[in-house]
């Protein structure tokens, strides 16, 4: 066996037993030792095991020990130590990875294996996992263990560890409508999200304010809606990018296109989309959520969203459904006529048509799909499989009521309510996100199976790349804690002293994550 | 709502857009609004490869004003500079043009001095072609129309520079607009504290309150007793070394801007003892000394001795007239548990009144800055406990809870007050509440002329708990910004939504000059 070979430090009386207590999220199973080993950062490597499925030329992992090397040593070169010759037998630093299963080219999706183990000691060094997913995860563990010596040595001590997430979605919601976001942004937070075992960009892409994703069949939709058809727009190539820079961060990109409410932006590049809204018995010039009534409506959809399956890969797409506000339907007299040749006696049943329709068009492309709370709310008949996110706290019910009664309706549940991240109180609020527990609710374990995870949400009325980072980070960290850690890990002083010492380790690495208290950093954010 | 689709060929909306921004050019995104603005719809194109700034021919102030010199590049630059790197120099052409503003010092410059409290920021400007003037009494006001004079400028959609003709005098309606950083809680890199002073001055702010050591770590080099930041600061790299120090005061100068640091005792200074022994009082649990300290120890002659050496190097340092003194929650606990601080407290016969022992070490410090030939600033807690101060004693009141009476009481009692009470940007929470911040009128108090004239101005506080370099900027402005306006303009500027559709702009010139500051609301800058 091709064992990992590690410097035993002669030092070992000098050994921290706080290094370990930097990781972030903590892992299910940890054992960590006084005894420590050497890393130097000029003869150490990542390398695959023999027997791995996934070998060199294996993008996702050739790319992760690339970036993982950075982020552990720099890019820098480091001078040679050197070794006697007793020293040069003993051989390398290496960390060897093993994958039974190579998904090298693949896309990582809600099912995906995230599970691994990373055992430090005498005669190894290994990280083993099921999927390249799980090794991502494995790597990241890896980089938070190894500290440095105020001498400027690395540093690793004996440790065991078997790890896996609790949930498997685990998600960030960045709102590119109200604000434009930068690419770099997005790419940026796609890192971040990686060193906290994120594993869900959760898009929310177009709104009311603006339409930036630039479709090839509809290109009117960001000529006419975006902030700026030039400049503050997503193009087909920053799409690609994102979600394959996603990929090979082991994350997904959820892209979600909320209709038929938050659509102002449709309305110049689709002409007839939205409803006309009525003062009296004339149009009154202003618009509301998309008609319902017209046929050629669902032309549109049908289009678009064959074109958005294509698009993203993910089998989820996220089709919104929250907020629809009935007065401009309730104002058009077309839209009265129509209700009434249906039946319909309630502006619900109206939604439910909307929904139910788009529903069966997106389902015919092979997608499942997550809607907003409101859907299951407002007793539109959706398919089993569907994925309700709960994000209201109080209304109708109680937030964990919802996640009650969504489960017991037998459809799967994604918690947002107490994560919305927009929000900004003064003091160390995540601590009440951290407190969260998602399967508090009445209910069989059956129904809290279905319960696949939760998302931080950063809407962005009043955040944009000035004030994204420092306010996404470390609160967000928190929340992924909560998702990827056992139900036990609960402990507020011992999170408190992990999140200060991680929320340093992403400054270090260049992320502006703002404080959680009083206090200092190393290396502290240096403005440009 | 966004407006309505065109369905028009590029050159008529390329033309719309010019009419949109013909018509924005009405009310000009100036922040702080002036005193008096006249704006003619005439326009004046300016070519940046043929426009400079210089001095008048009558100014008193000339090339050799380094002042002025920098400021000449540093607001050609605002004007101009982002916006070349995007565009060719614009060929369109035609109209008058502006090619020069003159500026002109009518006064001594004062060139080389440090602004102060009583500083002249008057300035009148008179925009036309070819020409433009600029007058000020001052450099502090030629500091100030320069800032107004760059708000008056904008790009059109062709890329073209354009002026509308216009007159505007102003000065400032208090000589007091402070921001406070803190860089005890979290030490503030030196390039942030540059940055933040770039900002002030898009804002018209004239004081930098450098709250700069407290509890959490004593982050000032002081030559005379370097074991202070050698113990106290977080990390020996966690400093400001006098070099530092130097460099923030010549910043700060160089775009009119004062620097008054605080030096807040006797509580807030746990991290004093690290590095100077005995000055903090022991406490005691039932008669025996524990290893806790607690306030500064007023009963020993050794603590005036240290504070009279310790602020002559301050008085030295900071070239201001006024030192912070602070003197903000004192926690009595640890005094009244100590029986060496009992005992004097017998002697000098304050019975259990440990208010009467804060003031007799406030009184002693007071003394102490007075001899030096400063001013002194204190916290409300100073004048609330009723230690007896200078009359020139500057009183800044920070406590939520009916600060306008508070100011009506401050200046009932003769003295000059500061408020900031209103202004704790720290403190945030979602939405807009710089709305809040604006609305605020600090006079609204009953009082005579004389008292509402003791009202120096305020200050924007932002404390550092939960701040560092990471986030200051733009949780700073442009919440900040709302203040800057309230201490500059004339009280009858408080119309919320025509500030909110200058402020918009002005968070985008600020964005574009390289502050983060962050959006007030839904929307986008057009860069």
């Amino acid at each position: 066996m091709a064992g990992c070979r590690l410097w035993v430090s002669l030092l070992l009386a000098a050994a921290l037993a706080s290094s370990a207590t930097a990781v972030w999220p903590w892992p299910q199973y940890i054992q960590t030792y006084h005894r420590r080993y050497t890393l130097y950062p000029n003869n150490f490597q990542f390398r695959y095991h023999a027997a791995s499925a996934a070998q060199a030329g294996c993008v996702v992992l050739d790319e992760a020990f690339r970036r993982y090397r950075n982020l552990l040593f720099g890019s820098g070169s480091w001078p040679r130590p050197s070794f006697s010759r007793k020293q040069l037998i003993l051989g390398k630093n290496v960390l060897v990875v093993s994958v039974i299963t190579a998904e090298c080219n693949e896309f990582p999706n809600l099912e995906s294996v995230e599970n691994y183990t990373l055992t430090i000691n005498d005669d190894q060094c290994l990280l083993v996992s099921e999927t390249v997913w799980g090794a991502l995860r494995g790597l990241e563990t890896f980089s938070q263990l190894v500290w440095k010596s105020a001498e400027g040595t690395f540093f690793i001590n004996k440790t065991k560890i078997k790890d896996f997430p609790r949930f498997p979605h685990r998600g960030i919601l960045l709102d590119t409508s109200r604000h434009y976001l930068p690419l770099s942004s997005i790419l940026d937070t796609l890192d971040v999200m990686a060193y906290n075992k994120f594993n869900v960009f959760h898009w929310h892409l177009v709104d009311d304010s603006s339409f930036p994703y630039e479709s090839f069949t509809f290109p009117e939709l960001t000529r006419k809606g975006s902030y700026n058809p030039v400049t503050h727009i997503y193009t087909a190539q920053d799409v690609k990018e994102v979600i394959e820079y996603a990929r090979l961060r082991g994350i997904r990109v959820l892209a979600e296109f909320d209709t038929p409410g938050h659509t102002l932006s449709w309305g110049p590049g689709v002409p007839g989309l939205l409803t006309p809204c009525y003062s009296g018995s004339r149009p009154s010039g202003t618009f509301g959520p998309v008609n319902p009534s017209l046929n050629s409506t669902y032309d549109f959809m049908s289009t678009f969203f064959l074109e958005i399956s294509s698009v993203f890969p993910d089998f989820y797409l996220h089709l919104g459904g929250d907020e629809v506000d009935f007065t401009c339907w309730r104002s058009n007299p077309n839209i009265e006529a129509f209700m009434k040749k249906k039946g319909f006696s309630d502006f619900k049943q109206l939604e439910s048509f909307y929904i139910q329709t788009l529903l069966d068009i997106v389902s015919d492309y092979d997608k499942g799909y997550v809607v907003w709370q409101e859907v299951f709310d407002n007793k539109v008949k959706v398919r089993p499989d569907t994925i309700i996110q709960v994000w209201r706290e109080e209304i109708p019910v109680d937030y964990m009521k919802e996640m009650e009664e969504i489960t017991k309706a037998g459809f799967r549940a994604l918690l947002s309510a107490p994560w919305y991240l927009n929000r900004v109180t003064y003091g160390p609020d995540w601590k009440d996100m951290y407190k969260v527990e998602p399967l508090a609710f009445h209910g069989t374990s059956e129904q809290k199976g279905l319960v696949i995870g939760g998302e931080a949400c950063m809407w962005g009325e009043y955040v944009d790349s000035t004030n994204l980072v420092p306010r996404l980070w470390p609160r967000a960290g928190a929340i992924a804690e909560r998702l990827w850690s056992s139900n036990l890990t609960t402990n507020m002083d011992f999170a408190f002293k992990r999140l200060s010492h991680f929320r340093c380790e992403m400054l270090r690495r260049g992320v502006q994550a703002q404080p959680i208290s009083v206090g200092y950093c190393e290396q502290e954010f240096e403005q440009t | 709502m966004r407006p309505s689709p065109h369905r028009t060929p590029e050159l008529l909306l390329a033309l719309l857009a010019l009419a949109a921004q013909a018509s924005a050019q009405q009310t000009p995104a100036l922040w702080p609004w002036p005193r008096s603005v006249k704006v003619s719809p005439e326009l004046l194109n300016i070519a940046p490869e043929n426009f400079l700034i210089s001095h008048g021919p009558n100014s008193t102030a000339d090339p050799s004003c380094s002042l002025l010199q920098e400021a000449f590049r540093r607001y050609y630059n605002y004007i101009f500079g982002f916006y070349k790197r995007h565009h060719g120099p614009a060929n369109f052409q035609g109209g008058a043009q502006l090619e020069q503003l003159q500026v002109s010092i009518t006064l001594q410059s004062q060139c080389d001095s440090f602004p102060t409290v009583s500083s002249d920021e008057s300035y009148s400007l008179l925009v036309q072609g070819p020409v433009a003037f600029l007058k000020a009494n001052r450099v502090w006001g030629a500091l100030r129309g320069l800032e107004t004079f760059s708000q008056l400028v904008y790009q059109d959609s062709y890329g073209a520079f354009t002026i509308n003709k216009s007159i505007i005098t102003d000065s400032p309606r208090f000589a007091h607009r402070g921001i406070l950083i803190d860089t005890s809680r979290h030490y503030l890199p030196v390039k942030t504290i540059l940055k933040t002073l770039d900002a002030m001055a898009f804002n018209k702010f004239n004081v930098l309150h450098w709250h700069i050591v407290d509890d959490q770590s004593f982050p000032y080099q002081s030559t005379a007793f370097p074991e202070l930041s050698n113990k106290g600061s977080y990390s020996l790299s966690h400093v400001y070394t006098p070099r530092d120090v130097q460099m923030v005061l010549e910043y700060a100068r160089f775009q009119g801007i004062r620097v008054i640091p605080e030096f807040d005792t006797p509580g807030h200074t746990q991290s004093w003892g690290k590095g100077q022994k005995d000055l903090l009082t022991p406490c005691y649990i039932e008669k025996k000394e524990t290893e806790r300290v607690g306030p500064i120890n007023p009963t020993l002659n050794t603590t005036y001795t240290f504070f009279n050496t310790f602020f002559n190097e301050i008085s030295s340092v900071f070239p201001d007239e006024f030192i912070h003194l602070g003197g903000d929650e004192v926690d009595f606990q640890c005094w009244s548990s100590n029986p060496n601080i009992q005992d004097f407290m017998q002697k000098k016969g304050f019975g259990k009144n440990f208010k009467r022992l804060e003031s007799f070490y406030i009184k002693n410090i007071l003394d102490i800055i007075t001899s030096l030939k400063k001013g002194s600033i204190v916290w409300q807690e100073v004048f609330d406990d009723k230690v007896e101060l200078q009359p020139d004693t500057v009183v800044e009141v920070w406590k939520n809870e009916n600060y306008l009476a508070k100011l009506e009481e401050v200046t009932f009692s003769g003295f000059k007050a500061i408020l900031s009470a209103p202004w704790y940007l720290d403190i945030i929470s979602y939405g807009q509440d710089w709305k809040k911040y604006y609305t605020v009128e600090p006079l609204k108090f009953d009082g005579s002329v004389k008292q509402k004239q003791l009202v120096i101005g305020g200050e924007a506080c932002l404390w550092g708990e939960y701040v560092d370099a990471t986030n200051l900027i733009p949780r700073l402005w442009p919440r900040a910004s709302a203040v800057g306006e309230r201490l500059w303009s004339p009280e009858t500027v408080i119309d919320i939504d025509d500030a909110y559709s200058r402020l918009v702009r002005h968070r985008c010139r600020m964005v574009s000059r390289g502050i983060a500051a962050q959006p007030l609301y839904t929307g986008h800058c057009g860069h």
